[in-house]
């Protein structure tokens, strides 16, 4: 058995004594700062499964702002960085560094939903502005909408509305929706049915398993014994690379057409292979768009950083575009809040993506494309639907 | 002893004038890891008192920051006085139920068995309607402390919150000291030494134990409610095994069958979390090696080491 | 649920239970055998996984990879028995835990540092590439049917090396009484070194074949743990064949409670694991091979 201690000695006590005096001395070696730079907190993934997110997104900003010669509004640039790990447990903790310790300007950040809840939160809570450049949760520019938090990414609900337009197109009558259970998937499974429904179609059976599971035999089979047109799935990451390979292997591939919004389909083709061939998914950006803005933005990222930019980067690299607008519009001058936001809520930005603008609730409005699966690429196809803005159903703004 | 007493008062005195660094990032920090230590003590009644490993004891520091979660209105500020006691309340009684099951059992089976039953109260608030999902809880305003009319202090404040928790982690470190220095306690820590001895004298041991899980589960949960107080947002991860792993090596860096080694456990864990972190993000490696090596090198925990280093200045075996 | 359904769900559960059983009769043989309580198998699945996405890269064949990977993590699994866990036997549990969960993590970053923290698949072997259709729209994977098949041999072979073997008589002996046996001039140290290595080349191996199907991502090794960890406690520790039961039993609660209960789905196993708790508090074959 364990030796069990009395009460430890006075070592421990100092011990303890020692760290609390350390603690307080960084506490007051924190307070005294004088800043002349621009102070940007970047919180995104760097570790992790979502690390290749983050690290496309901070490629996709900084070239940004290099082309804009490496300043915002005028003033040199000092970033911050903290590595979330996807943690949403961690997330208050992590941005309250930023915005408490390092006092940062402007917050960007992040990839995983439940995280830049958190943050929007916080973000709130300080009047910090916060620039997202990926969460899509519906919620933050819905309820939670703030004239401090923009997004230059995407709804979840947004794809999913678009392919609900496109399967109508397509003359599909029922659909079964699959994804995992949680706010993402529900949120896209219900962008896809107010489309899908208001135009006739029937979503016969929503199914859902929990989240990270990828255990999908018992659902492919029911999916099977329900014989829809169309499925509808969210899945993204690991699981969608298996979600893809097993519909396959179930023989649904050529029975049941699948469809689901570019996550199914985007980084995942390489391990996907064959099963991927030929899904139509909807998304606002895709391989081979080739308007002039996109083939400058991906040679430059190519020689930047040695590697294809995808749409991560893209949102990265508009969240940069979108502070250098507004900061230019105050000339760097943090304190003239108002005008900045004003400048920020107006732009219009030239994105590889194509044209964007803001809507009232500072969510991108935007074209989204049909993109199919060819090769090793999600090739554009056509537009779904032209301009689409989140309906932002609750926001006060 | 008047020189560990000494030590214990200049410690207190130091975190109670923490605030006055005026650091409000910090002031929360300590916050924090003072919450932390009240959920280490919590454990440490189990583990190191009534000597029942438990791998699962974030289930109750996750439920009763949910309490809070999900009875905090959407439009305006919850009570604390009610809030509170509830939490404190649901938390020992998830903790009654779950340990009538498991308290029949020991060692690695407990082991276990604690870990199966903390992962079900875990799916229940990452999968299921009522647990609002796997990206939690957000609230929107802090608990107030009104009663009636009468404010007597701001929980949207840092500083208040800080001294909030410090009393009652004082509260509950003394009443801990009290609780083993009563027969009751003296009992469990008798079932820790033999079981068989405390039966044959006649201790209705499996009441004793359970009643033991009870405190701490209910001494869990306010932790987490303490939690959520301070963040004010609560998710599923609050009651993951990581966070059981977590307060069980608070316990072994302190060293455990100690209240205080329980509180300098939770300081040394998050001093190293923050000290890792900052050299390289794959600070868990770091973090996993120094487990493995305390585990090997070092059974009794900081406080050993800190035995250690007094026997060598002072000289021979120091005694309760 | 017609009927055909019902079936095809049926083999649905006992495929993925047959998988859960070579997982985790790695676990329960070495909790029954040495007393040692492992967090890291689910990292050995997990490292199994990687394995055969690795090799069979770089060799271009998944048979040669399993191969391979199969004698990689017995030489893994005598070094760490070696190195850490020979320590462990005289340890409380408390320790036992902890030192495991702090090799999960060292685990983690080594293989993130290594290689990489992206997805990959692995592809099926050619000759079991396809599927037979059993409806006019559902097909089944004959990879999946494979799998099964391997699982089931290898609880034979299993339970042929224990119950009919000297090597398994000294196991078994060992896990009654270690000194004794030791005392008896076995060479026990070495028989607790093969039993480790065996365990560890059961979760890899279990890794290595699911690896098609499953992909190889870093979570996995996680989300196999505690379900491993329920399996145990249901068959009850150290028993092969309660771990068998167990894992079809959960393969049957977990299938049919995703299709039938959608909004109970993550907790039906846990349900059902207190359910048999209740009734036998120490799971349902008491130690025992």
């Amino acid at each position: 058995m364990m030796q069990f201690r009395k009460s430890p000695r006075f070592g421990a006590f100092a011990a303890a004594a020692a760290t609390i005096v350390a603690a307080g001395l960084f506490a007051v070696a924190g307070n005294a700062q004088a800043p002349q730079k621009v102070r940007v907190g970047l919180m995104l993934p760097y570790t992790g499964t979502y690390a290749a997110l983050g690290n496309a997104i901070t490629n996709g900003f900084k070239l940004a702002i290099e082309e804009n010669g490496g300043k915002l509004g005028g003033r040199e640039i000092e970033y911050f960085v903290v590595d979330d790990e996807s943690d949403p447990a961690k997330a208050p903790e992590n941005a309250n560094k930023l915005i408490k310790r390092d006092q940062v300007d402007v917050l960007v950040g992040t990839v995983h939903s439940g995280v830049a809840l958190a943050m929007a939160k916080v973000a709130r809570d300080n009047n910090t502005l916060l620039v997202i450049p990926n969460a899509g949760a519906d919620e933050i520019t819905g309820p939670l909408c703030a004239p401090n938090i923009f997004r230059t990414s995407f709804t979840n609900w947004q794809p999913g509305y678009a392919l609900g337009k496109v399967a109508l197109a397509q003359g599909k009558k029922t659909a079964v929706t699959f994804t995992w259970s949680y706010a993402a998937g529900d949120e896209s499974v219900n962008g896809f049915k107010e489309a899908f429904e208001a135009g006739g179609g029937k979503v016969i059976k929503s199914l859902a398993l929990p989240f990270p599971q990828v255990e999908f035999q018992p659902y492919l089979t029911e999916i099977a014994a329900l014989k829809p047109d169309m499925v509808y799935s969210f899945f993204s990451g690991g699981g969608a690379v298996k979600y893809v390979k097993d519909y396959a292997a179930a023989g649904l591939k050529n029975t049941i057409p699948l469809y689901g919004p570019g996550f199914l389909t985007d980084g995942t083709l390489e391990a996907q292979g064959e099963a991927a061939a030929g899904i139509q998914t909807t998304l606002h950006y895709g391989d081979g768009l080739a308007t002039p803005k996109d083939k400058t933005f991906r040679a430059a990222y190519v020689k930047a950083y040695k590697s294809e930019p995808d749409v991560f980067a893209v949102q990265g690299y508009d969240a940069g575009q979108l502070l250098v607008a507004g900061f230019a519009a105050v000339k760097g001058d943090t304190s003239k809040r108002k005008e900045l936001i004003a400048a920020m809520e107006n732009a219009k930005i030239d994105s590889p993506r194509g044209p964007m603008t803001l809507s009232k609730a500072h969510n991108p409005v935007q074209d989204m494309y049909l993109r199919k699966v060819e090769g090793k690429e999600n090739k554009v196809i056509g537009i779904a639907v032209k301009a689409l803005a989140d309906p932002a159903r609750g926001c006060k703004l | 002893m008047t020189r560990r007493r000494i030590a214990l008062a200049v410690a207190v005195l130091l975190l109670a004038l923490f605030p006055l660094t005026g650091s409000a990032f910090y002031t929360e920090l300590v916050t924090k890891v003072m919450i932390l230590a009240i959920f280490a003590l919590s454990l440490d009644l189990l583990v190191g008192y009534t000597g029942l490993v438990s791998f699962g004891h974030a289930a109750y520091y996750g439920v009763g920051a949910y309490v809070l979660g999900l009875m905090a209105p959407k439009y305006e500020a919850a009570n604390l006085w009610l809030t509170l006691p509830v939490a404190i309340a649901v938390a020992g009684i998830a903790a009654l139920a779950v340990g009538a099951f498991v308290v029949r059992v020991k060692g690695i089976y407990f082991i276990m068995v604690t870990l199966a039953f903390a992962q079900m109260f875990y799916f229940v608030f990452h999968d299921t309607a009522f647990g609002r999902g796997s990206d939690g809880i957000s609230m929107n305003f802090k608990p107030t402390a009104a009663i009636g009319a009468f404010v007597p202090f701001d929980l949207a404040n840092a500083t208040h919150v800080y001294y909030f928790v410090f009393v009652l982690l004082a509260l509950v470190f003394v009443f801990l000291r009290l609780l083993l220095r009563s027969t009751f306690g003296r009992a469990l820590q008798g079932i820790r030494s033999n079981e068989h001895r405390m039966r044959s004298l006649g201790f209705p041991v499996y009441l004793y134990k359970l009643a033991s899980f009870g405190i701490a589960g209910a001494l869990a949960g306010l932790a987490g409610y303490l939690y959520a107080l301070q963040f004010g947002f609560v998710n599923p991860e609050l009651l993951s095994w990581h966070q059981s792993g977590n307060v069980l090596l608070m316990l072994i860096l302190g060293g455990q069958g100690s209240l205080i080694g329980a509180v300098v456990g939770a300081f040394a864990f998050v001093a190293m979390e923050e000290i890792y972190s900052a050299v390289t993000t794959h600070w868990q490696l770091l973090l996993g090696a120094t487990i493995i090596a305390l585990v090997i090198f070092l059974p009794g925990g900081l406080a050993s080491v800190a035995q250690r280093f007094q026997r060598k200045l002072i000289g021979g075996p120091p005694n309760e | 649920m017609d009927f055909y359904s019902f079936l095809i769900q049926l083999l649905n559960s006992v495929q993925y239970g047959l998988l859960l059983f070579l997982v985790a009769s790695g676990l329960t043989l070495i909790f029954g055998i040495m007393g040692i309580i492992n967090l890291a198998h689910g990292s050995f699945y997990m490292i199994g996984a990687y394995m055969a996405f690795s090799l069979s890269t770089l060799s271009g064949s998944l048979l040669v990879a399993i191969v391979l990977g199969v004698v990689l993590s017995m030489a893994l699994g005598v070094f760490l028995e070696w190195a850490l866990f020979s320590r462990l036997y005289k340890r409380d549990h408390l320790e036992q835990v902890l030192l495991t969960y702090g090799l999960i993590l060292v685990f983690e970053e080594l293989r993130s540092l290594i290689v990489g923290n992206d997805v990959h698949g692995v592809n099926v072997p050619a000759i079991f590439n396809w599927s037979i259709p059993l409806t006019e729209t559902l097909s089944y994977p004959v990879y999946r049917l494979f799998m099964s098949g391997v699982c089931i041999v290898l609880a034979v072979l299993l339970w042929l090396l224990i119950a009919k073997t000297r090597l398994g008589m000294m196991i078994r002996a060992g896990a009654s009484n270690r000194e004794m046996v030791a005392s008896l001039g076995l060479n026990i140290n070495l028989v607790y070194r093969l039993v480790f290595a065996l365990g560890v080349a059961l979760a890899a191996f279990a890794g290595m074949i699911a690896a098609p199907v499953s992909s190889v991502y870093p979570g996995m090794g996680t989300s196999v743990l505690i379900i491993c960890f329920v399996v145990v406690v249901i068959g009850g520790i150290g028993s092969v064949w309660g771990a068998l039961v167990a894992a079809l039993l959960i393969g049957l609660a977990d299938t049919f409670g995703k299709v039938l209960i959608p909004q109970a789905a993550g907790v039906t196993v846990y349900l059902l694991m207190a359910a048999i708790l209740l009734w036998r508090p120490e799971g349902l074959f008491r130690r025992g091979i």
